[in-house]
């Protein structure tokens, strides 16, 4: 079977307000998805559910044909599925090193707990992939810095790189060029796509920015009011009539605040 | 060289010990004890956690051994700390599943609590001993039962033996994926379990192990005292554990037993000097070194060899 991940009949309710309903996606391997939708649209309430923050109301998720549905997000992570955060998740206290190797060394050696307790935190192996992954994301400059006194992208860029620990066989991110500069966001996707190069990672990232959906997605899915409305090439699904009213629109305009909420929030 | 400067000291006392007054023998054994229970604190204490019941582990350690002694005549004292080792680390692992749930003042207090349920049994219960408590006959050492003066001697080696096993286990541990994950904890739990380990876990084990420490302790407390009360389950004695892991800080492990040293040193001078005023000399004492070295006495070595190094990679 081709697809890594599918979705089906995918609903989430918080008492009355439906935050996703009637969700069906199937996710080839190896594919990029952009996720596109207005704020409150069911965009990181999709990503939640499918990483195990929330659990769906409705539906099921497969990931390489098994069920995943409501299992928790560190089996879930376990089994291959990784995420970034909205804000980036990384120890503070911690320097870019050490972050990227606790995530190492988590992935290597923290299945059991008898395991991570006996494992040497510095192996030699979880030191090669901490020296590699910092290489690839290109932070290794960055190295001795406490994570807390990073810059914004870098600390992105940390917190994905952190997340590709143990190499997922599926990534989501969630905004990985958000508040970054216009003029960066491209060099931001550019660093990710090409650390991600050549792993075969199916990625789905929400991203708000749409040339940066033209230029690093296969495939866009678009929400709207809890649901998917437009599920296609970049190109076609851009040009659909319902997402430049109700999205590409709606994004022209995002600096007006809106008042819905309701989605869930990624740093709980 | 920490490690070589300990064992340099471990073999220096162990051999110093047969020409030493036996009060300090004794003294020096009751800190290991504590020393026992703090180097367990410090596993927690880095992930940001403090107990105020440890005690409910010393307690539960020290009785182990009383009650085995009277009840089922063990003697043996190997035998008798490896009993208290599992009955503390089994209680650590029961009340760990409530524990390790809750964080900060919760954690603490929810700790305390448990401890004083203990306590109100102790005192309650006749088999037990009640406020009397039990006392504790002498122990042998793998068929020898020294007498006297080599009793106290005996008591005191194995001590050592047990606080160098504890030392070299922690600083493994430490070092270990699970150990160096206390810093992770403090500073961010969603982001360890997207990483795919369970933090709930994580404390529950530090709960366990610190908690079996603090058992070996107070099995190595009521082998030297010879009797154990309810007080070993009281508060203070587990303000008294708290006390010497701020003065020892969680820096280094040896200090841990550095620190209880110079606790025990504190209160018995301050009971000589200030009869009945003593609580006044050790809260001064917290207080300087609250105020002038924080991180505690193991923060001097470590930063000293933090400048030596030039290089500031700590762990």
């Amino acid at each position: 079977m081709s697809d890594i991940l599918t979705v089906s009949g995918l609903e989430k309710t918080f008492g009355s307000v439906v935050a996703a309903r009637d969700i069906n996606v199937a996710v080839p391997v190896g594919q990029t998805i952009g996720i596109i939708g207005a704020n409150g649209a069911g965009k990181t309430t999709f990503v939640n559910m499918i990483t195990g923050h929330l659990t769906p109301s409705k539906g099921k998720i497969k990931f390489e044909g098994q069920d995943i549905t409501g299992r928790t997000s560190r089996d879930i992570t376990r089994l291959g599925i990784a995420r970034s955060f909205q804000v980036a998740q990384v120890f503070p206290s911690l320097t870019v090193f050490e972050n990227m190797c606790a995530a190492a060394a988590i992935a290597r050696d923290g299945g059991g707990l008898i395991r991570a307790a006996a494992a040497s935190l510095r192996s030699a192996r979880t030191l090669e992939e901490t020296e590699a992954a910092l290489t690839q994301f290109g932070i290794a400059r960055f190295r001795d810095m406490r994570a807390s006194t990073l810059p914004q992208g870098v600390r992105k860029l940390l917190d994905i790189a952190m997340a590709t620990a143990g190499g997922p066989r599926v990534l989501l991110l969630d905004e990985p060029t958000s508040g970054i500069s216009l003029e960066e966001k491209f060099g931001i996707m550019d660093v990710i796509m090409g650390a991600l190069k050549g792993r075969g990672t199916t990625v789905l990232f929400v991203e708000h920015d749409m040339d940066v959906v033209q230029r690093f997605a296969d495939r866009v899915l678009a929400f709207y009011d809890g649901t998917v409305i437009a599920d296609g090439p970049p190109a076609e699904a851009l040009a659909d009539e319902r997402v430049r009213e109700f999205i590409t629109g709606a994004v022209l305009h995002r600096t007006k605040p809106t008042a819905n909420g309701g989605t869930g929030h990624a740093q709980g | 060289m920490g490690a070589a400067l300990s064992l340099a000291a471990v073999a220096l006392a162990a051999i110093a010990a047969p020409f030493l007054p036996l009060w300090i023998v004794s003294l020096v054994t009751i800190s290991i004890a504590t020393g026992l229970v703090v180097v367990g604190l410090i596993i927690l204490w880095r992930a940001g956690l403090v107990p105020f019941g440890q005690a409910l582990f010393f307690a539960t350690g020290a009785y182990a051994v009383a009650l085995s002694s009277r009840y089922l005549g063990l003697k043996d004292a190997f035998l008798l700390v490896i009993i208290a080792a599992i009955a503390a680390g089994f209680v650590a692992w029961v009340v760990g599943f409530l524990l390790a749930r809750y964080r900060e003042i919760f954690f603490a207090m929810l700790s305390l609590a448990l401890s004083m349920i203990l306590y109100g049994v102790l005192v309650k219960s006749e088999t037990l001993g009640s406020t009397d408590g039990i006392n504790v006959s002498s122990a042998t050492f793998l068929g020898f039962a020294p007498r006297g003066q080599a009793y106290t001697l005996a008591v005191f080696w194995l001590a050592l033996g047990l606080a160098v096993a504890a030392a070299v286990f922690v600083s493994r541990y430490l070092s270990s994926v699970a150990g160096s994950l206390a810093i992770p904890i403090r500073d961010n739990e969603i982001r360890v379990e997207y990483l795919g380990i369970s933090v709930t876990r994580l404390v529950h084990l530090k709960l366990v192990i610190a908690g079996t420490l603090a058992g070996v302790g107070g099995a190595v407390a009521a082998l030297t005292i010879a009797h154990v009360d309810p007080a070993m389950a009281y508060w203070t004695t587990s303000g008294g554990f708290v006390f010497v892991t701020i003065l020892a800080g969680a820096a280094s492990v040896p200090a841990a037993f550095v620190g209880a040293l110079v606790f025990e040193i504190i209160r018995t001078a301050s009971v000589a000097i200030l009869p009945g005023g003593w609580q006044l000399i050790l809260g001064s004492v917290l207080l300087l070194t609250i105020l002038f070295v924080p991180e505690g006495l193991g923060s001097l070595v470590v930063r000293k060899r933090g400048a030596d190094k030039a290089k500031g990679e700590t762990a």
